[in-house]
């Protein structure tokens, strides 16, 4: 089985560094689940693993690593290339794209991410296959078809923002997805539904690292483990009770326990508050 | 139609605009007495008048330093005949949406057209109108011919609307007009498919062609005009300088479109100009792709209560293109309605600049006016120049304009590309998404989707 294999990854973003030293690895059909205080360095990470350009990886490596042995360097391919090579990140803050509709925008998604080798201005899927297929996903997220006709993001809500990124996961049946906060800005109920949804599109084929602050995305997703991050470093893994002891409790433990994460921590702090926000707009924290 | 091929191309013209020239014209022309009166009128003032002057608003922003009049005469005959023409109705990128090829036999055939223009070089190549629509007494073709025939309908337009007096450019066009054209609609005929209008240049080629369009009360038409050809950047290139009046009667309505896709060393003048009677409706919409600098103005006037005019302009400009837009919306009755949308994306080191007006005069009570100039910059070295403005004498309307200048959101293109979309992909995404909220006001599909390729295929990396 197929592995994403993240080791000593350091990332720097407007050359503050935010990753020290991150090792992880998912295989396909787990879930994992990535929690951590607000800048601890979770999104970094989502990001950094999709390749956006502001997130300059100092060293590490991250690597697609096939049954057989058969390894990819991720670090070496485009946002795009990650993308038709299995990799999916469902953003925090989805970007809109105003006067594209989503059907538009996945029908070109769905075409290139099934046919890696397509060259740009080839045939998209052909039209009448890929509303069949779009029709019958909505439906089995209780979505309103048309919402498909809406442009990209834009005028959303935050709920159907994050709906419209499950839906994009369901299409694009990624080999390895990030799903970062996918539950923030939701009520109870839409957590409920997004993670009910998230367990019905992933399975055997799927590898989830799930970022989150609350427990309750995992209700139907339960991690085989469940990471802690503190000042950039996955400080702690465990079961899925200890997904449940940091929801209740809090991070004071872990500062506790890993003094020099928590420092880094406090540093961090200090120097985005000197530098303002340390993270491009809109790329989250 | 075609006489003596020319092969030599020399910078200087073999004719040069003049009496002369022009008594040459006029002798071997069938136009009517009246109408070659007011070319020689227009010849007379054009010795005594200069280049526009750059302290005229209008022009200030035109960089005319390289244009040399001396260097343009009288349209000659086409290096080529029909050949060229196909080759250029090929270009013309309104051509393959709405000419079917797929007959079977691989012939090219008119395909839901009522009716076809085209001219080369200032000499008319071909005209052709649905003979139903002949029948009805529409008349549609070459004004040397129908304003003859039909002075009776035709006189009272003729340049009635554009003022010929203004400027050399001006004078020239009303004076040396050249394979121009007339469609007349009378009252109550609707014609449901388009008229289509092509004008092509071969390198070093003058056009001066004028459109006049006039619609009876409650006549309806689409008229689709554009222009192919002239020499590229550094070349000969290529004159253009016409000019458009549309008459659009009561309750009548009219969806014209002009699409200027020259060569890029093509220099294009253009004086546009509609008048909307009572519950008459306009959708006039302007893509701009093409030559080395142009100067449009597009006017409309709203003349009669309840009158209607939408207008949009769709841009893309590159490499060192300077496209210049003056446009007024003149509300001169009560109760008219006019709304400008122009959109525009700027790619290398080219300009764009848009100047609109909206006039509202002491009469006009209840007008509804707005303008809006959005622009995308698609490099760093390109620049725009939004300028609305609003004169408003009466004191119970609603007018009102804005205008943004932005970039393709780096964040956008990292989104797009998360999901499996190469950079460019997601950039000419960007890009045809910016123009789709003009598009959604185009009511003509074929219109929609060839500016959508057309300018899918010009977006090159976005920096």
């Amino acid at each position: 089985m197929e592995r994403l294999v993240i080791r000593g990854l350091h990332v720097a973003v407007e050359g503050q560094e935010i990753l020290k030293g991150v090792d992880l690895e998912i295989g396909r059909g787990e879930v994992h689940a990535l929690m951590g205080p607000n800048g601890s360095g979770k999104s970094t990470l989502g990001y950094a693993i999709m390749g956006h350009p502001a997130y300059e990886v100092t060293s590490g490596t991250i690597e697609l690593v096939a049954a057989d042995g058969t390894r990819r360097d991720v670090l070496a391919m485009e946002p795009d290339e990650r993308a038709r090579a299995g990799i999916f990140l469902a953003f925090q803050r989805p970007m809109a794209i105003p006067g594209v509709r989503l059907a538009d925008f996945l029908r070109h998604s769905v075409t290139n991410v099934r046919n890696p080798d397509r060259k740009e201005g080839e045939e998209l899927m052909p039209m009448r296959e890929f509303r069949a297929e779009l029709k019958a996903k909505m439906a089995e997220l209780s979505m309103d078809p048309d919402f498909a006709r809406r442009y990209v993001n834009d005028g959303f809500s935050g709920g159907e923002m994050k709906r419209a990124e499950i839906l994009q996961l369901a299409m694009l049946r990624p080999g390895f997805a990030i799903l970062d906060e996918t539950d923030s800005g939701l009520d109870a109920d839409a957590v409920r539904l997004a993670s009910e949804s998230i367990a019905k599109i992933g399975g055997a084929e799927m590898g989830i690292l799930i970022i989150t602050h609350h427990e309750q995305l995992l209700e139907h997703n339960v991690p085989l483990r469940t990471h802690v991050m503190l000042g950039g470093r996955i400080v702690e893994s465990g079961g899925p009770e200890l997904a449940a002891e940091l929801h209740k409790k809090g991070y004071e433990r872990i500062r506790a326990a890993y003094p020099d994460a928590a420092a880094a921590e406090r540093a961090m702090e200090d120097a985005a508050g000197v530098a303002g926000r340390a993270v491009p707009a809109g790329a989250g924290a | 139609m075609t006489a003596a091929t020319l092969p030599n191309r020399s910078p200087a013209p073999s004719v040069a605009f003049g009496a002369e020239a022009l008594d040459a014209i006029l002798a071997a022309s069938p136009a009517p007495a009246w109408a070659s009166d007011l070319r020689r009128a227009a010849c007379a003032r054009l010795t005594g008048l200069g280049l526009p002057d750059r302290r005229d608003e209008n022009w200030m922003r035109t960089d005319l330093r390289l244009f040399k009049p001396a260097a343009w005469g009288p349209s000659r005959s086409p290096d080529a005949g029909a050949a060229v023409e196909e080759g250029l109705l090929a270009e013309a990128i309104l051509s393959g949406e709405l000419v079917d090829t797929a007959d079977g036999s691989g012939q090219r055939v008119a395909g839901r057209l009522a009716g076809r223009f085209t001219s080369l070089d200032g000499h008319v190549m071909r005209e052709e109108l649905d003979a139903s629509l002949a029948a009805q007494g529409v008349v549609f073709g070459s004004a040397e011919r129908v304003l003859a025939e039909r002075a009776d309908v035709l006189k009272a337009h003729w340049f009635s609307l554009i003022d010929s007096s203004k400027d050399w450019f001006a004078a020239l066009h009303a004076a040396f007009h050249a394979a121009s054209v007339v469609l007349y609609v009378p009252p109550r005929v609707r014609i449901a498919d388009p008229l289509h209008v092509v004008a092509g240049l071969t390198d070093g080629g003058v056009d001066t062609s004028h459109v006049l369009v006039v619609l009876g009360e409650g006549a309806e038409a689409t008229v689709l005009t554009e222009t192919a050809g002239g020499g590229a950047a550094g070349s000969t290139g290529g004159f253009h300088c016409g000019g458009t009046e549309i008459v659009v009667g009561e309750n009548a309505f009219l969806r014209m479109v002009n699409l200027q896709n020259w060569n890029t060393g093509v220099w294009h003048v253009a004086r546009q100009r509609a008048v909307v009677r009572a519950n008459g409706r306009l959708q006039w919409t302007l893509g701009a792709l093409g030559s080395r600098l142009s100067q449009v103005a597009q006017d409309v006037a709203l003349v009669g209560r309840g009158a209607d005019a939408q207008v949009n302009g769709v841009m893309f400009t590159e490499g060192r293109q300077q496209l210049v837009f003056n446009t007024s919306q003149h509300h001169e009755a009560a109760a008219c309605r006019s709304d400008l949308l122009y959109k525009g994306a700027l790619q290398d080191r080219s300009r764009l600049v848009w100047r609109g007006m909206i006039k509202v005069d002491k009469a006009a009570q209840k007008t509804d006016g707005y303008q809006r100039n959005d622009n995308l910059m698609l490099s760093k070295t390109a620049r725009a120049d939004s300028i609305p403005g609003l004169e408003i004498e009466a004191d119970d309307v609603r007018c009102t304009h804005g205008a943004t200048s932005g970039r393709v959101d780096g964040q956008q293109v990292f989104y797009a590309q998360a999901r499996g979309l190469t950079a460019d992909e997601a950039a000419r995404l960007v890009v045809a998404g910016f123009f789709q909220q003009v598009f959604d006001r185009i009511t003509i599909a074929p219109v929609r989707e060839a500016l959508a390729r057309a300018i899918g295929r010009r977006i090159r990396r976005i920096s």
